[in-house]
């Protein structure tokens, strides 16, 4: 399904970034990190209109020939960044969204963990496996 | 326009296509009315409605006429829509009926047949009059007559289909008029033309689509057919539907693929899974590619073909609705898309066969835009353009790649070849573009034929892309372009040109943290930096790769080795240092001192412990630690900081982690209970805006500090180290030397030339050396000295930087009062700076008349001497200062008055020292305090007396008493003191009182005061044996007036006839004053002042009942004169009443002496028997005023107020010795009344 799925945080470092295959990790780090560009292109325009509808979801931020890149936006500035296969045809608008709520949803259950330090790297398992069955579920 | 006489076949696929209507009939009077046709028609917009709920429109309609041949007429099954003739207009001039009959019915009917044949219902016949040509001919039928035979003969049912138009070629009202009702039914013909046609066209085409899953069915047929549709909207000028019909083959066979790919392959599909044999990319000049299209027709269209065809259509449509950025847009996806299929299908294409088609495609998009739009427009919307600017770029490289224009050599045979293979696909250049300077084929094929020129096209591109996401902010994306520029020019071995591009996005991506990238960047960085040959750089580079968690061991250990090899070059100027932070080297966690105050006298040695933790993978072999120093000289003499734990460093750990947090618990009692019951708990963390931040980014290490290496004479070194992995413990060690304050100021580690410092030692740390001035402290070892008993003295001699030689001494000067003791084996002990025993030797102490001397030990400077020595303070004797008054009261009830524990009496010895250090005396105050209290009180009964003494112990510790006793100090030889107390040794425990008692015995009339002394041995309880004789304690007293003059017997008696007295009844009391003994010494000198006579002395008498049990009634106090004679008796009797019923005590009954205003004292007033006066006349105690006397109508007997400032009498109270209260402690029985309910009492 996705090959990576990074969160980024306000100031734009990474607090978590992981990909599939790991060979390939460098170029993923180096194409969610770009995708900021447009992340940002895209907050900046949607200005105040799309906070108050309450839309999170950016939509495709840009295809390139093997992957495309999907973002979202949290309220407070946190980014989610997905990175899905080209070929990966089956995968809608309506899919991407859902596993960007899924992913909002277990980075909540993240920040509520009184032991988490806001703006620390993600570490947490119950994250990773949400993470992992992204990745996994073949489509 | 496709003139009437010569009517070629119409099928041009231009723009020029307008909707087919055909001539028949008279073509001479077409031509004439043609171009006022040609131009009316257009000119009003006409209402389209539509079918399948589509939105009406608005549309101008033109059309080209043609002449009518049957051949014209689709045939059944022709699909062709653009050919079509949408309506058949037949015109005539006709207006003789005779010619009508003759031929013009006949040729209509003629035309009828061909065009039912043709089931064609679209037709019109147009009758011309002409008012002209009507003049001539004399039979003439009625104007309207014509048409309506033709109406009658043609047109059965439909009377619309025939139309007049009256002298069309005259300019009046009527030919206007006439105009207007043919072009509007003209127009409402070839509507509903279209609608039918179309209308039967889109359901003949939904059916074909339909039949997409039968075997037989051809994509290419039905693209073809679709086509058709579009473009009669496009000839319609409906570009927005002519579109969607694109769009709806491009979705459709997009589906297909992807269905392909899922398994479900199509048979047609397979024909579009031929090799790629062609790459010339996009063509987009043209309106209509007809070649495309022809292959497509063909059938022989490969999946490019297909696409290049289609997306060509959907730009010309995009361009012709003003949204030329949806086609660059579009263009992205379509060869993202396409680049997908061919991969889905398992297309196989050439390698670089693609790159070349999406190159070319690109720059034609992007061309294409350009000739589009101005330069403004294009500026503004670079943001739609970037992407198939970059995609070029990519595609290019990817090329060099791949035909060997990057590396360095060039391109070999190989990639020769493979070059010649990939231009020989783009085929010939297209025409539309070969006289293009700049067309996409010419800039491939040049790019493609040399090295130089290859990477002049690939700069231009990169750096075009680069400027435009510089340009919209996208930085992120323009430097991972310039991260590609960097590479292409480390390729070509220029990295001077790199580092640039490297430099940047290294700094962005440490700004934002992003490690990979950091790391990949920084690698790529140093390849670069060791061709510019930028040691320095190089070496910090190398120094964070080395310790960069995210690459291999193996590629840490390589830099780590650039370093170390580096260092051991020989530096090629000498003395020159290459200066590196410290932090990519090594971490500074802890730094402590050794003493751990870091408080170190002059001489001393301190030690400096450094936790560094190398990062290094291997060992590091360093040439010198060091730790540069800042001194500032001590201000004034240094004392050491004795209270040592707060200026050790706080451990450097914890730095860089969060801040610990700091809990404090919170407990809330609720405020409304008295008890205090717990309302909540909890905690509270106090520091919670420090550990709830985020944390900001840190800073990259190689933030633009600039590294100084500070000079200066204080510096700490180690030298020939070798640095593990992970933490190195480091200890530096140094003798102080100068005192004053050392700060730690920087850290390096020096290899060779190499030093990476540590600019500034994060919390400041800092030493101290001082020199100390020797001292003696002498304190007790207790919390306080008791005096009389020996006390330890704890004497402590620090020598600071004095040495103790043997045989220096300290003199103690004596005090009478304290005696110094000591034993032959006491001890003194010498301490080194850090409380370690040196040595213990015995002390030897001389004592002479003024001087206690004692030697001291041998000791070094900086250390401590201790020693003990046993003092005792004798004890003093302190005169009773309380007055016989207070001092009658029983000492528990003082106590209980007080509510404080008393305090010890305290005396301080002052002994003067003398040090062999100085010539002055050191002075030391030595408190001690008294252990006990002792109080006395004269007791009596009738005329016995009897002293008692109360001892208490205030102390902590228990005493044993003995020797205990009483002495008249003047010795008067008739009196004797007999002790009724055991005299026994006794113990006295700590806080407990000890009572003696002795009786007063006196032979003649006693004196009229007796000085006594109170002394008492006593030793601690614990001591086995004093060590010394000790002094017993002593207690100064006088007694005055102690013996009895007058007894005083109170009595009450029940109302006569009553056996007990009741409450509310009136009983009466009967005071009875009697003097016991003729004029007495205590007495005299009162006597003696009222002259030489004897007069009786005048008393006053008072009732007063402190505890309200007794009301008095009438007098409760008088004054009497007593003679001075033994025996005397003076009697009182007054009424008092009961209040209470049970045993009630007997009112008090005092008696004061009472000198009248007019003795000596008032006859010659003076300051102090006015202020005497003043206020309180009475001398007795105060409080008593305040006791409530229920004397009923009585004023006070001395007066109060009212007598302020007049002469009064005075009334002095008599020694407590000298009255005997009689009846004191009696009590009376009291019954209750029988109605006690009602008691009357009146106050007069």
């Amino acid at each position: 399904m996705a090959v990576c799925v990074a969160v980024i945080a306000k100031e734009n470092y990474p607090l978590y970034i992981r990909s599939v295959p790991t060979e390939s990790e460098l170029k993923f780090h180096y194409m969610v990190h770009t995708s900021l560009d447009v992340v940002d292109e895209k907050i900046s325009a949607m200005g105040k209109a799309l906070v108050d509808q309450r839309e999170l979801y950016l939509g495709l931020l840009y295809p390139t020939e093997d992957y495309k890149v999907y973002g979202y936006v949290t309220n407070s500035k946190v980014k989610f960044v997905m990175v899905v296969d080209s070929s990966n045809t089956a995968l809608r608008d309506n899919e991407i969204r859902s596993m960007f709520r899924k992913l909002h949803n277990s980075y909540t259950d993240v920040m509520c963990n009184p032991f988490y330090n806001p703006g620390d790297r993600i570490q947490s398992r119950a994250f990773d496996s949400m993470v992992t069955t992204m990745m996994i579920q073949v489509c | 326009m496709a003139a009437p006489g010569d009517a070629p076949p119409p099928v041009v696929y231009t723009m020029e296509n307008k909707p087919i209507v055909t001539c028949a009939g008279d073509q001479s009077l077409f031509t004439s009315v043609y171009p006022t046709l040609s131009l009316q028609l257009p000119r009003e917009p006409m209402e389209w409605r539509r079918s399948y709920g589509r939105a009406p429109k608005m549309i101008h309609l033109e059309s080209s006429f043609v002449q009518f041949k049957e051949e014209l007429l689709p045939r059944e099954g022709n699909k062709a829509l653009l050919t079509f003739p949408f309506l058949h207009i037949y015109w005539t001039e006709c207006c003789d009926t005779e010619v009508y009959k003759a031929t013009v019915k006949d040729d209509l009917t003629k035309w009828q047949n061909v065009l039912r044949a043709h089931s064609s219902v679209d037709w019109l016949i147009v009758v011309i009059e002409n008012d002209a040509k009507k003049r001539n001919k004399t039979n003439i039928l009625p104007r309207a007559s014509i048409a309506d035979k033709i109406r009658n003969d043609f047109c059965n049912k439909q009377s619309d289909r025939c139309v007049v138009l009256s002298d069309p070629l005259k300019d009046s009202s009527r030919t206007q008029e006439s105009w207007n009702a043919f072009l509007t039914k003209l127009r409402t013909l070839l509507l509903m033309s279209f609608t039918k046609n179309l209308g039967r066209f889109e359901d003949d085409m939904r059916a074909v689509r339909e039949k997409r899953t039968e075997p037989g069915w051809s994509f290419c047929e039905y693209f073809m057919l679709q086509e058709e549709l579009a473009f009669v909207f496009e000839m319609l000028q409906q570009f927005e539907d002519a579109l969607v019909q694109y769009d709806e083959l491009d979705a459709l066979f997009s589906q297909y693929v992807l269905n392909f790919g899922a398994g479900d392959g199509a048979n047609w599909l397979a024909f579009f899974c031929q090799p790629v044999r062609s790459w010339s990319g996009l063509a987009l000049r043209k309106p209509i590619d007809m070649d495309k299209r022809e292959l497509v027709r063909r059938r022989e269209a490969s999946l490019l073909d297909l696409r290049s065809y289609l997306f060509s259509r959907q730009c010309t449509l995009l361009l012709f609705l003003q949204r030329p950025w949806e086609v660059a847009q579009r263009a992205l996806g379509l060869l993202h898309s396409c680049v997908q299929e061919l991969r889905l299908l398992e297309v196989s294409v050439p390698p670089g066969a693609l790159d070349c088609w999406v190159f070319l495609s690109c720059l034609e998009v992007l061309q294409r835009l350009e000739g589009c739009c101005d330069r403004a427009q294009l500026d503004a919307n670079v943001a739609h353009t970037v992407g198939l600017w970059s995609y070029a770029t990519e595609k290019l490289k990817s090329l060099g790649h791949l035909c060997g224009l990057v590396s360095e050599e060039g391109p070999d045979s190989e990639d020769l070849n493979r070059t010649v293979d990939l231009l020989a696909g783009l085929g010939t250049e297209r025409p539309e573009t070969a006289n293009t300077a700049q067309s996409p084929y010419k800039k491939l094929k040049e790019a493609l034929s040399s090295v130089e020129a290859f990477q002049k096209h690939y700069l231009d591109l990169a750096q075009a892309s680069m400027d435009m996401y510089s340009s919209i902010g996208r930085t992120r994306s323009a430097k991972l372009v310039g991260k590609d520029l960097a590479e292409f020019h480390m390729r070509k071995r220029s990295p001077q040109k790199a580092e640039l591009y490297l430099q940047a996005a290294l700094k962005s991506y440490v700004a934002e943290g992003w490690a990979l990238p950091v790391t990949h960047t920084r690698r790529q960085l140093a390849a670069c930096q060791k061709l510019l040959g930028q040691l320095e750089d190089y070496l910090q580079t190398s120094s964070l790769l080395a310790s960069d968690g995210h690459l291999t061991e193996d590629e840490r250990r390589y830099f780590c080795q650039e370093v170390v090899s580096c260092a051991q070059r020989p530096p090629d100027s000498p003395g020159r240092r290459i200066l590196l932070p410290l932090e990519s080297f090594a971490q500074l966690r802890e730094l402590s001192f050794r003493p751990a105050g870091g408080a170190v006298h002059v001489g001393g040695t301190l030690a400096v412990d450094v936790t560094l933790s190398s990062r290094m993978p291997a060992p590091v072999p360093l040439e010198q630690l060091g730790l540069r120093l800042h001194f500032s000289a001590a201000r004034g003499p240094a004392q050491p900081r004795t209270s040592s734990p707060s200026p050790c460093p706080p451990p450097l750990a914890a730095r860089g982690g969060s801040p610990a947090p700091e809990l404090h618990a919170v407990l809330e009692r609720s405020p409304s209970d008295g008890d205090g019951a717990l309302a909540s708990a909890g905690i509270i963390c106090r520091n919670v805006h420090l550990l709830l931040r985020a944390p900001e980014p840190a800073p990259g290490p190689d933030a633009p500090t600039r590294l100084v290496l500070e000079d200066g004479p204080h510096a700490l070194h180690r030298e020939g180290l070798t640095l593990q992995p992970g933490d190195n413990l480091v200890s530096f060690q140094t003798q102080a030397a100068e005192p004053g304050t050392y700060t730690l100021r920087q850290l390096w580690a020096s290899l060779g030339p190499v030093c990476f410092l540590l600019p500034r030692l994060p919390p400041p740390a800092q030493y101290d050396v001082y020199s100390q001035e020797p001292q003696l402290h002498v304190e007790p070892l207790a919390d306080s000295l008791l005096a009389g008993i020996p006390q330890r003295v704890r004497f402590t001699v620090t020598t600071g930087h004095y040495t103790v030689k043997q045989g220096d001494s300290l003199q103690l000067s004596n005090v009478d009062a304290m005696l110094v003791l000591w034993d032959a084996d006491r001890r003194a002990s010498v301490y080194s700076s850090d409380r370690e025993k040196t040595s213990d030797t015995t002390l030897r102490v001389q004592a002479s008349d003024r001087v206690t001397s004692i030697g001291l030990p041998a000791a070094p400077a900086y250390h401590v001497i201790e020693f003990e020595l046993d003092v005792l303070s004798l004890p003093s004797a302190p005169a009773a200062s309380e007055s016989i008054g207070e001092a009658a009261r029983p000492p528990w009830t003082t106590q209980d008055a007080q509510g404080a524990e008393p305090r010890m009496a305290t005396t301080d010895h002052k002994v003067s020292i003398d040090c062999p250090w100085s010539i002055y005396s050191t002075v030391i105050a030595l408190t001690f305090s008294m252990p006990f209290r002792t109080t006395h009180a004269l007791l009596s009964a009738g005329t016995r007396k009897y002293v008692q003494v109360c001892v208490q112990n205030l102390s902590d510790l228990d005493f044993r008493l003995s020797e205990s006793c009483l002495l008249d100090t003047e010795g008067s030889a008739d009196l004797r003191l007999v002790p009724l107390h055991t005299q026994a040794l006794q113990r006295l425990h700590s806080r407990q009182t000890l009572f003696f008692v002795w009786e007063l015995l006196w032979g003649r009339p006693p004196p009229p005061a007796l000085q006594c002394r109170f002394s008492l041995g006593f030793t601690p309880d614990a001591q086995e044996r004093a060590p010394v004789a000790l002094r017993p304690y002593t207690y100064d007293f006088r007694l005055e007036g102690f013996f009895t003059l007058y007894t005083v017997c109170a009595e009450i008696r029940p109302p006569p006839g009553a056996e007990h007295c009741r409450t509310g009844a009136l009983c009466s009391l009967e005071v009875a004053v009697t003097r016991l003994s003729d004029l007495l010494e205590a007495d005299r000198d009162e006597a003696l002042a009222q002259g030489q006579e004897q007069l009786p002395t005048r008393l006053l008498y008072e009732v007063v009942d402190n505890s309200s049990n007794w009301a008095v009634c009438g007098k409760s106090s008088g004054v009497f004169a007593m003679p001075v004679a033994a025996r005397a008796t003076h009697r009182v009797r007054m009424e008092v009443m009961p209040l209470f019923a049970g045993c009630l005590p007997l009112p008090d009954v005092r008696l004061f002496k009472y000198l009248p205003h007019h003795s000596v004292h008032s006859a010659q007033p003076d300051a102090d028997s006015w202020i005497e006066n003043d206020g309180v006349s009475v001398d007795r105690p105060a409080d008593e005023d305040s006791g409530s006397v229920r004397s009923r109508g009585s004023a006070h007997p001395a007066g109060s107020g009212e007598h302020r400032g007049l002469p009064m009498p005075r009334l002095q109270a008599l020694p407590p010795g000298q009255v005997f209260q009689a009846s004191a402690g009696r009590q009376v029985l009291v019954l209750p009344s029988g109605d006690d309910h009602v008691l009357e009492v009146s106050v007069t």
